[in-house]
């Protein structure tokens, strides 16, 4: 029989044990009255020979090799009487437990998804992105389609694909809509290792210019668009003007950096920058060929780089090339963000375990006696261990239970409320390893708060513990238990001053500058219609019909067009000297570059520093002429005044650029990223003078801008209706107030300030708790002593200061260690979170005297009600 | 728990003593011990104490199965019987006791030999 037949059949095996036993008792009686003795003599002789029948039963139990088990259902069902009995006690830990288990379930859940689950392809450690890297910039991931189309014919370590943003307005089947859209080379599919859901993927002939339009589409267009039928594949659809063959439909939830609906292949576009070496617009997936190593791939990235560098020394020289793991470049955004509120919630997690230890301490000590006489009546000191484990564990796991069914419900709406793209996020699920993360927890939790008061048994001496009873406190209990408070305060501090970080970073931030007047603006991208980008002769025509119509719309004061939008994703840099003389191929400093139209400064309310900024009368016959912003002019010209000087950049321009004025700086990359971005210059040029070649392109990612002496929302869709343009075919997306824009530059700061403050709110809460639990625990046990002392003339006064006293050290080592930990937790969040402050001493003044205000007054109360008591009273509680 | 060593047998011979006396046939545990008393001429106090936890041991080791059957008195009693397993341990362990015994003998006389 194996162990969970004897287990399970355990009550047959009893009844046969003592029929067993019996018998021989019966055999030995019969035998010996056959001998002449007589029966009660008999017996009794019988019974000795064998032994204590029950002890015998014992040792027969023994070698069945169940006990344990048997032991274990046995505590288990003690614990749940004892937990049973005292259900306020049950309440508070469980809760607690299952409010730490699920913060730490939930955040383990998403960087389960996000960071630790490899990709969702085939071989997914082979997959890499490959990126340029320039030694004074950094890495980039932008390459150009000249340069991808010779890194993909020479390697012989990867296989390297393509995509490219390239979305735009559908007009047939339904209403005009605008699409996110890739362009992807022929190859990527099978580069990623996945396949259309139905239909093919594009062929090697598709992927060149002048080949038949075709398009996969995703399984969300398809449901809206095709209502999900086999036959969408072979159908068509107008897409940016062209109709389009549906090829295949994608696998659900394919993203390319963000939802895609429509993919097109790469090949086949015809814009100028597709031959372009300088247009770094291309981002580059590859897979590692079958038995090579990733440093091999890396050495022919450095090969083929140093060639292109030879080779096309005006754009390639000084860039190298490095292949990054795929997985690694999807998530290095939200990283640390997400390790770091981990640790957060795992601080929560501890602080609740040491409250929980000190509680369990409490009742231990008040169990003494108990004990005490199980161990009287025989029970090992291994055994009494145990069992105060296996409360604990039952604790541990119940609350486990509670946390895992929490972070069900609560992992979702969290996912939600993510500030921005959080890249994988359809890929968080509660899977095993979720599981498996969340049943260590309950365990490891329930062995840090459990096992203190396991090893305060009473292992010697217990006929005292039996004779004194529960009235004194072991001086090292009352140690243990002020340990836990301490470190409960310890924590809460480094929870506080962090939260107390992020709201000073935050406070700081927003009231920076963002350089432009937010107020009544209103932002939205704004591709010209396909038809009207068709005849590029009209396009010029085709936009002052826009800015006229739009500035009729009741409401708009002021209308610009820009091709970049502050603080808005998408952007354009160009690298530019000051002197004819061109410094070293990509050594130049680099500059955001703005096309806008004359009154972008008007709208944004930029303020004019030096000069004049666009206006009407620089066309496409004129000469170039630019404007600066304050900071490329302090770096390239000091002191002096740059109106009038003139800028070189000759891959945007073969003449050199007319400095015609100076504006205020923005800031770009938000209000927190933009001091420690790479590209802090700007330059604005005119619409009106991009090239003829280049207006086809520019026409479809220029964006609208409006001032409005209205809420600007209320115009959205008076223009809207004014801008739909004759065929009905433009449509204004990515609508945005500037206000929003500066707002969202922030998201992320004020999430983890929102997290981190209820955190620490939390962490304030229970280890005020704590600290309230151990002084009213101790004090009721010294009642009798402090009764002594009010006999013998102590005031009220002396009893407080006397309870005070303990806590107050207590409070005192917690707030040390917390400090300490909390000014190397801030230099970490320092070098962790974009834009953070270091922590300031007012930030811990504030943290500390609200911290010790709380922990006094959680202690006061169980001091004041002891200074209440009558003398009498508390001496017969002797 | 240690079970009580009220046996002056060496340590483990109790077990190969009951398989040898099972072996002889199905046999339940009074007559066991019975056996055990007659054979060994009462040299053999068995400890009936140990027996029975021995016996289920053995059991569980899968060298003893058991049945319940009917004795000649008419009542029902567990009958131990040997497994395979449990006829090849005792070969080994027979095999074992009879070299250890040889050689404690072979020392015994040696020492014998040089206090000459």
């Amino acid at each position: 029989m194996n162990w969970w037949r004897r287990l399970w059949h355990r009550n047959r095996m009893e009844d046969e044990l003592e029929k067993e036993l019996r018998f021989h008792l019966d055999q030995a009686t019969t035998e010996l009255m056959a001998q002449g003795v007589d029966r009660r003599d008999a017996e009794r002789q019988a019974q000795l020979s064998l032994g204590g029948f029950e002890q015998l039963k014992e040792y027969c139990r023994d070698v069945r090799g169940t006990r344990w088990l048997e032991d274990l259902i046995h505590d288990v069902r003690y614990a749940l009487r004892t937990l049973r009995e005292n259900l306020g006690f049950a309440a508070v830990a469980l809760t607690m437990l299952a409010l730490g288990i699920s913060g730490a379930t939930i955040m383990f859940t998403v960087i389960n998804g996000v960071l630790l689950k490899p990709l969702p392809y085939p071989e997914p450690n082979r997959l890499v992105a490959v990126n340029g890297v320039i030694s004074t910039f950094g890495e980039f991931w932008g390459f150009s389609n000249p340069d991808f189309s010779d890194v993909k014919r020479e390697s012989r370590t990867l296989d390297v694909a393509a995509w490219t943003y390239g979305g735009g307005t559908i007009s047939e089947p339904g209403n005009p809509e605008y699409l996110d859209g890739r362009q992807i080379s022929f190859d990527l599919f099978s580069v990623l290792g996945i396949a259309p859901m139905h239909g093919r993927a594009f062929r090697p002939e598709e992927d060149r210019q002048g080949a038949a339009p075709v398009a996969i589409i995703s399984y969300g267009l398809w449901q809206r668009r095709f209502r999900g039928e086999a036959s969408a594949v072979g159908r068509h659809f107008t897409f940016e003007g062209k109709v389009y063959t549906v090829a295949g439909i994608a696998p659900p939830g394919l993203q390319l950096a963000g939802d895609v609906d429509v993919l097109t292949p790469l090949g086949q576009a015809t814009e100028a920058r597709m031959q372009n070496r300088a247009a770094r617009f291309i981002h580059v997936v590859a897979r590692v060929r079958p038995g090579v190593m990733l440093s091999e791939a890396q050495a022919d990235l450095a090969v083929m780089s140093r060639r292109l560098a030879q080779e096309y020394p005006q754009t390639n020289a000084a860039i190298g090339l490095v292949a990054r793991p795929l997985q690694q470049e999807l998530v290095k955004d939200v990283r640390s963000t997400l390790w770091l509120l981990l640790a957060a919630v795992g601080v929560v997690l501890m602080i609740a375990c040491a409250n929980l230890a000190s509680l369990l301490l409490a009742r231990a000590i008040s169990r003494e006696r108990e004990f005490a006489m199980r161990a009287a009546l025989g029970a090992g000191r291994g055994r009494l261990t145990r069992q105060c484990l296996t409360e604990s564990a039952v604790l541990g796991l119940g609350g486990g239970l509670l946390g895992v069914v929490l972070s069900t419900i609560l992992v979702r709406p969290f996912v939600a409320s993510w500030p921005g793209i959080l890249p994988r996020a359809e890929e968080i699920t509660l899977d095993r390893r979720v599981l498996f993360f969340a049943f260590a927890a309950s365990i490891v939790s329930s062995l840090v708060f459990g096992l203190a008061p396991a090893l305060q048994l009473p292992g010697r001496g217990v006929e005292r513990a039996l004779r004194v009873g529960a009235r004194t406190i072991a001086g090292s209990s009352r140690r243990l238990h002020s340990v836990f408070v301490a470190t409960e305060i310890a924590l809460a501090v480094v929870l506080l001053v962090s939260a107390g970080m992020f709201a000073h970073t935050l406070i700081t931030l927003s009231s920076l500058d963002p350089g432009v007047d937010v107020r009544n603006v209103l932002t939205a991208r704004f591709p010209l219609s396909p038809t009207a980008r068709a005849k590029p002769a009209q396009i010029g025509q085709s936009w002052q019909e826009v800015l006229e119509r739009a500035r009729r719309v009741p409401g708009i004061q002021s209308v610009a067009l820009t091709d970049i939008v502050p603080m808005r994703v998408g952007e354009n840099s160009i690298g530019y000297w000051t002197t004819a003389v061109p410094p070293p191929p990509n050594q130049a400093p680099i500059a955001l570059a703005s096309s806008v139209s004359p009154d972008y400064l008007k709208v944004m309310g930029i303020p004019l520093i030096r000069g004049r900024f666009i206006d009407e009368h620089d066309l496409i016959d004129s000469p170039p002429v630019v404007v600066i912003d304050d900071n490329l002019a302090r770096r390239a010209f000091g002191e002096t005044n740059p109106v009038g000087k003139q800028l070189w950049s000759p891959a945007f321009r073969r003449s050199p650029l007319l400095i015609v004025g100076v504006v205020g700086h923005v800031r770009h990359w938000g209000l927190a990223g933009d001091d420690r971005s790479h590209v802090r210059d700007q330059i604005y040029y005119p619409f009106a003078q991009v090239p003829p070649p280049m207006l086809p392109f520019f026409s479809s990612v220029m964006s609208i801008a409006v001032r409005t002496q209205v809420p600007p929302l209320n115009v959205v869709e008076p223009l809207r209706q004014e801008l739909r343009g004759a065929a009905g075919d433009q449509s204004l997306y990515e609508v945005r107030t500037m206000e929003q824009l500066v707002g969202a530059s922030l998201n992320r700061e004020r999430f983890l300030l929102l997290l981190f403050g209820v955190f620490a709110v939390l962490a304030m809460l229970l280890s005020c708790i704590g600290v309230y639990g151990v002084v009213a625990y101790t004090t009721s046990r010294r009642i009798p002593e402090l009764g002594v002392r009010m006999a013998l003339g102590a005031t009220a006064v002396k009893i407080i200061t006397l309870v005070l006293g303990d806590s107050v050290a207590m409070i005192a080592a917690g707030v040390t260690g917390g400090t300490v930990a909390a000014w190397a937790t801030g230099r970490l969040l320092e070098r962790l979170v974009e834009g953070m402050r270091p922590p300031e001493v007012s930030t811990f003044a504030i943290v500390l005297a609200a911290l010790v205000t709380a922990a006094s007054v959680a202690s006061f109360l169980p001091a004041w009600r002891a200074s209440r008591l009558e003398t009498t009273t508390a001496l017969r509680q002797e | 728990v240690a079970v009580p060593d009220k046996a002056d047998l060496p340590q483990g011979t109790l077990d190969l003593l009951i398989l040898k006396v099972v072996a002889l046939g199905a046999v339940h545990g009074y007559a066991i011990a019975q056996r055990l008393q007659q054979v060994s001429r009462d040299v053999v106090q068995v400890p009936q104490g140990s027996l029975y936890p021995a016996l289920h041991r053995l059991e569980n080791r899968g060298l003893l199965a058991a049945d319940w059957k009917q004795t000649g008195s008419g009542r029902e009693a567990k009958f131990y019987r040997l497994t395979r397993k449990g006829r090849a341990t005792l070969d080994t362990e027979t095999a074992s006791w009879r070299r250890l015994t040889e050689a404690v003998r072979l020392i015994l006389e040696m020492s014998h030999a040089g206090a000459k």
